[in-house]
């Protein structure tokens, strides 16, 4: 839809050069992939350089690859498990563009851009708590959205959907509880990959 | 000399003001605060990770419940989403519908806001005023839906269904009498589209009504006026978007700079601030208000002239009609998959954006080829409004946190999602 022109997509692949792994432009929008240690370099580059001027960070967002095309017929997505994908607004030239880094799958971590974008700081405290990914240099990477004293990351595709623990009063103990869950995950619909043109 | 200490005041989630489930930690030196620290997630219910295991239109319902004050805008960014990566074509009647009851929708939205903002920071005939004109526009969301409020209208290929030709009447009972019932059918006698226009024709006196109430108001200028100050560099790099961006008085509106649907054929303008204050924000939303309602009378003018479909033709996303059901059977079939399987996006990736009542309302999808999402998430406007509140409010004294809490326009269920 509103994706950068060519000639500033070139511009990137030439300033960036070995930073960036992969070029995606697909569906109207492009992505940069980009190679986990030159986040802030990039960032930086993309915010203050006129032909980019990325004024806005619009969001972060944790992705876990685990279970990615697990239903196909190739089967599950060889590559890293974790990614961090940014998107960016450029309100001088009008356009977005989506970074994605992909994450050491033992320890996801990268750098922090709250230096470069200031609304990156919930949006990393959100990644941290959803999928575990750590955010270095983050002035407070504190959880977020789940309860006080949660345990484990939520969005993990290996977290189930019913989660670990259910919470209820306990009227001799007279006070809250925890407990291991006691309903059954159930699949109404299963999750189903199609071959192009199935069904004419 | 008495050592004086800083103290923590606790504030919500039990707090009428509080809008919703807001826990704010706050830092005080005697009544200026010193650091806020807010804590959500009280209404966390993982709309993200259940819609992972839903088909793609099973998740429709919850956009609704995200932010449930707009619920159709909600809808909008992710049907357009799941279209976008489809590339789906919209028949034109559906995109004057959609943004005919998008606008409504932002009415919807800034009257709720400016009742509760109203009723913080002192003006309680607001709410009632406020509530009032809510009333017609729900019964509009009742007429097309079926609900007054989780409507769940947009689907993917268009809307559920055309506008109807009536609206539905009260009827006298033991506790209104057929005098009162008639007064109250009394603009309902014709088309959705008439009660619509009828709707209109006042709104603009309503909000002139309470802008008599507010603006000049002392009071409420004293309330308002240079509290959480935010300069447009500052709002740019806090992620601000909508009506806070545009009151810090950058020209920055998704409708006119990326058009999407029939925006760019329907004439508005676009209100921007000077001063980043709250009293700049709220004449920003009051002045949207008299927008939408311009936008709406060009959309029920077009939509009368111009008869036709509302939802596209193809049967592999959208469920054909009732009645073909009976005597055909490949629409038999097509209903039958639809619902009980659904059906695949191509493997990809999108992200769209709708200019949303409280700023940019963006869902970003991840598919991987399966009739379920392999990861949507929300962008969801209020998350970075809020993220801002300890740089608003520092400096401020106790009750002006009311006020920028009331400013945000912030609702818990798109937030915390």
């Amino acid at each position: 839809m509103f994706k950068p022109p060519q000639t500033v997509i070139e511009h990137a692949r030439e300033k960036f050069g070995d930073y960036i792994s992969n070029v995606i432009d697909a569906a109207g929008e492009v992505t940069l992939e980009i190679n986990r240690k030159y986040v802030l370099n990039v960032c930086r580059e993309l915010r203050d350089n006129p032909m980019f001027s990325c004024e806005q960070l619009t969001d972060i967002c944790g992705v876990d690859y685990l279970d990615y095309g697990k239903e196909s017929a190739a089967g599950v997505k060889e590559g890293p498990r974790f990614a961090v994908v940014y998107h960016l607004l450029s309100l001088k030239h009008n356009y977005r563009i989506r970074i994605r880094v992909f994450l050491d799958d033992e320890m996801p971590t990268v750098d922090s851009v709250v230096g470069i974008w200031s609304s990156a700081n919930w949006y990393e405290r959100e990644a941290f708590d959803m999928f575990g990914i750590l955010f270095q240099d983050h002035p407070d990477l504190r959880r977020i959205l789940t309860d006080y004293g949660f345990v484990g990351h939520p969005f993990r595709k290996d977290f189930p959907l019913s989660g670990h623990v259910e919470m209820r009063y306990d009227p001799e103990k007279q006070r809250v509880v925890y407990q291991p869950v006691s309903i059954e995950p159930r699949t109404l619909v299963p999750r189903v990959i199609r071959e192009e043109g199935y069904g004419g | 000399m008495a050592e004086i200490r800083n103290y923590t005041m606790n504030f919500g989630p039990q707090h009428p003001a509080a809008h919703g489930v807001l826990r704010l930690v706050l830092e005080m030196d005697g009544e200026v605060i010193e650091r806020a620290d807010p804590h959500v997630g009280l209404l966390h219910r993982g709309t993200e990770k259940l819609a992972e295991h839903k088909m793609y239109n099973q998740s429709i319902g919850y956009m609704d419940r995200l932010d449930y004050v707009s619920m159709m805008c909600n809808e909008h960014g992710y049907v357009m989403a799941i279209e976008r990566l489809l590339g789906l074509e919209v028949p034109l009647r559906a995109q004057y519908i959609r943004v005919m009851f998008d606008e409504v929708t932002r009415i919807l939205n800034h009257l709720m806001w400016l009742g509760t903002h109203g009723l913080d920071v002192g003006a309680m005939t607001m709410f009632l005023y406020c509530f009032r004109e809510r009333e017609d526009l729900m019964d509009c969301y009742e007429a097309v839906s079926g609900a007054r409020m989780h409507a769940t209208y947009y689907r993917v290929g268009g809307v559920y269904r055309d506008l109807p030709a009536v609206m539905p009447q009260y009827t006298a009972s033991k506790w209104h009498s057929k005098k009162e019932v008639d007064r109250l059918n009394d603009n309902r006698q014709g088309s959705l589209l008439d009660f619509l226009w009828d709707f209109t024709e006042r709104f603009p006196q309503r909000v002139d009504e309470y802008e008599t109430l507010l603006t000049d108001n002392r009071i409420w200028k004293q309330r308002t006026v240079n509290i959480a100050v935010v300069s447009p560099e500052r709002a740019l790099q806090l992620g601000f978007t909508g009506p806070m961006l545009r009151g810090s008085g950058v020209a920055w509106d998704l409708r006119k700079k990326q058009p999407y649907e029939v925006y760019d054929k329907v004439d508005f303008d676009i209100p921007v601030g000077t001063n980043g204050d709250c009293y700049d924000r709220y004449l920003v939303r009051v002045e949207e208000m008299r927008q939408a309602n311009r936008i709406i009378r060009q959309c029920i003018e077009w939509l009368r002239k111009n008869p036709g479909p509302v939802i596209c033709e193809n049967h592999k996303v959208a469920s054909p009609a009732r009645e073909s059901m009976k005597s055909d059977m490949e629409s038999l079939i097509h209903h039958f998959k639809l619902f009980t399987e659904g059906y695949c996006l191509p493997a990809g990736e999108v992200y769209s954006a709708v200019e949303h009542p409280k700023g940019e309302f963006g869902v970003y999808l991840v598919s991987d080829g399966a009739n379920k999402p392999y990861r949507l998430k929300i962008r969801a406007p209020g998350f970075a409004h809020l993220s801002a509140m300890n740089e608003m409010v520092r400096g401020h004294m106790l009750a002006d946190v009311v006020a920028v809490i009331g400013s945000q326009d912030i609702v818990f269920g798109e937030i915390d999602r």
